[in-house]
C-alpha cells in the first residue's frame, strides 16, 4: 500500500529542495505540486495557515511544515532506508545545530544581497554570507560530506543553497569558489548523487529567475 | 562513570528555564553557572563561539547549544520517563513545529512591543497577543500541549509564564482576559515541582526588565 505523499513546493525554493532530496534518498514516490507564491492556492493556505510558506509535505492527508522538521519526519517514518540523521545523540545535536545555523544565517544574508538597491546593505549581506559559508566550510573540514557517516541531514540542509550561489555572486560581486573552494568541491560531490542532481534546478535558471524578479521589483 | 553536566544560563532566561525544567523532570544532577551577559565568561565563549548565547549544556565536557536542540538531546540521552517528545513521528513533527513557532515569534515580537510607543506599540501589542491566542487555539481542550502528558511544547512554553506579568504591564492587557485557557494550562504546569521550582517570581522578572529599560532610555 503506497502511503499518499504530496509535496507543495516552489521550484526555486532551497527549503523545498531539501525535502525533494530527502524523499529521493528514501526512494519515496510522491506527487509534486508547484505553488505560485504570488497567488497561493486554497489547499496550500489550508495546509499551512500559520506561515503560508513552502514546502509543505502532506502524508495521508496531514500536513507537516518547516523544511528541517519535514526532513526529520521523513527520516523517522521511512527509517529502514538510508538514515539521514546520525544515531548518536551528540552528533544529532551537532547536525541540528548547524542546520539551524544555516536557517538563521544563509537565507537572510542572501536576501540582503539580492533584494536591496543600496550598496551599503548589499555589502553587509555579502560579509555575513561569506562569514557564514566560511564557518560551514570549517565544519566540513576534510570530510567527504558534512555527515560523519556519509551524506546526511546537514548536507541536505546546505546543498540547495548551491543553486543560489550564482545569484549571490552576480549581485554581490564575489566568488564563492575563491572564498570557500572546499565548499564548492563538496557541493559538486553532492551533485554526483542522483537524489541531489534530480532535486536541484540549474543555478543559471535560478539566476535568471532572480534577475527577472529584481527587474519586476525595480531593484538595481 | 558519573556524568558531568553543567548548565551555563541566566536566571531570567525563558530558554534557560526550559533546560532547568527538563533536567529536573529527568532527575539529572547538574552544576548551574550563572552568566553575566554583559561580561561573558571565557567558558561561555569557548563553549558557544558561534552565537555566544545561553543556555549551553555541557555534558562530559562537550557543549550543546540552542534550547530546543538541548531539550531533544536531554530526552534522547536520558531516555527514561518522563518522555518529553511523543513517540509518533507526526506528533513529533507537530511538537517541533510549535516550539519553532514560539521561537520565531514570541521574543522578537515582545521586544518590538517593549521598545516601541504610540501607534507602533499598539500594532506590536496586537500581534503579540495574537501569537498567544494561536497557541491557545493549538492547546484546544487538551490538558497539555502533548495531550494527557506534560511534554516538549509544554516545557518550551511554560517559562514564558514567568514573564506574563512583565508582558501585561508593558502591554497594558491581561493575559487571563485574552487567553484564559492558556493561563489555566500554565497553572496546571505550575503544579509540577520541576516547573514551580524553576520559574522565578514574576515580579522579580518585571523589576529586572524595568531596570534594563530605564538604563537603555537613560542614555
Amino acid at each position: 500500500m503506497a502511503d499518499e505523499v504530496v509535496l507543495i513546493d516552489s521550484w526555486a525554493s532551497p527549503f523545498g529542495m531539501r525535502v525533494r532530496i530527502a524523499l529521493a534518498e528514501k526512494g519515496i514516490n510522491y506527487e509534486y505540486k508547484e505553488e505560485d507564491l504570488w497567488n497561493k492556492s486554497p489547499l496550500f493556505l489550508q495546509m499551512n495557515p500559520v506561515h503560508k510558506k513552502v514546502p509543505v509535505l502532506i502524508n495521508k492527508g496531514k500536513p507537516i511544515c518547516e523544511s528541517l522538521i519535514v526532513v526529520e519526519y521523513i527520516d523517522e517514518v521511512w527509517f529502514h532506508t538510508n538514515p539521514l540523521l546520525p544515531s548518536d545523540p551528540y552528533q544529532r545535536a551537532e547536525a541540528r545545530f548547524w542546520a539551524d545555523y544555516v536557517d538563521k544565517k544563509i537565507y537572510d544574508a542572501g536576501r540582503k544581497i539580492l533584494t536591496t538597491s543600496k550598496a551599503e546593505e548589499r555589502e553587509v549581506g555579502k560579509k555575513e554570507l561569506i562569514e557564514a559559508l566560511k564557518l560551514l566550510e570549517e565544519q566540513l573540514g576534510d570530510k567527504t560530506y558534512f555527515g560523519r557517516d556519509g551524506f546526511g541531514f546537514l548536507d541536505i540542509a546546505i546543498v540547495p543553497f548551491y543553486t543560489w550561489f550564482k545569484s549571490y555572486e552576480t549581485f554581490g560581486t564575489f566568488s564563492v569558489q575563491s572564498e570557500c573552494p572546499k565548499l564548492i568541491a563538496w557541493a559538486k560531490r553532492c551533485l554526483q548523487k542522483e537524489s541531489v542532481a534530480k532535486s536541484l534546478p540549474d543555478q543559471h535558471t535560478v539566476n535568471e529567475f532572480v534577475a527577472d524578479r529584481r527587474k519586476k521589483l525595480g531593484i538595481e | 562513570m558519573a556524568d558531568e553536566v553543567v548548565l551555563l544560563d541566566t536566571w531570567a532566561s525563558m530558554f534557560g528555564m526550559r533546560i532547568r525544567i527538563a533536567l529536573a523532570e529527568k532527575g539529572v544532577k547538574y552544576e548551574y553557572k550563572e552568566e553575566d551577559l554583559r561580561n561573558k565568561s571565557p567558558l561561555l565563549l569557548q563553549m558557544n563561539p558561534v552565537h555566544k548565547k545561553i543556555p549551553v549544556l555541557i555534558h562530559n565536557g562537550k557543549p550543546i547549544c540552542e534550547s530546543a536542540i538541548i531539550l531533544q538531546y536531554i530526552d534522547e540521552v536520558w531516555n527514561h520517563n518522563p518522555q518529553l517528545m511523543p513517540s509518533d513521528p507526526y506528533e513529533r513533527a507537530q511538537a517541533r513545529f510549535w516550539i519553532d513557532y514560539i521561537d520565531k515569534k514570541v521574543y522578537d515580537t515582545w521586544r518590538k512591543m517593549w521598545l516601541s510607543s504610540g501607534e507602533e506599540h499598539e500594532t506590536w501589542k496586537k500581534e503579540f497577543i495574537s501569537i498567544f491566542k494561536q497557541l491557545e487555539e493549538t492547546l484546544g481542550d487538551k490538558p497539555f500541549f502533548g495531550g494527557d502528558m506534560f511534554g516538549f511544547v509544554d516545557v518550551g512554553l511554560i517559562p514564558f509564564y514567568s514573564w506574563f506579568y512583565t508582558y501585561e504591564t508593558y502591554g497594558n492587557f491581561k493575559m487571563d482576559t485574552e487567553c484564559p485557557k492558556l493561563v489555566a494550562w500554565a497553572k496546571r504546569c505550575m503544579e509540577r515541582e520541576a516547573v514551580s521550582k524553576t520559574l522565578p517570581d514574576e515580579k522579580k522578572v518585571y523589576a529586572y526588565i524595568d531596570g534594563i529599560k530605564k538604563a537603555l532610555f537613560s542614555k
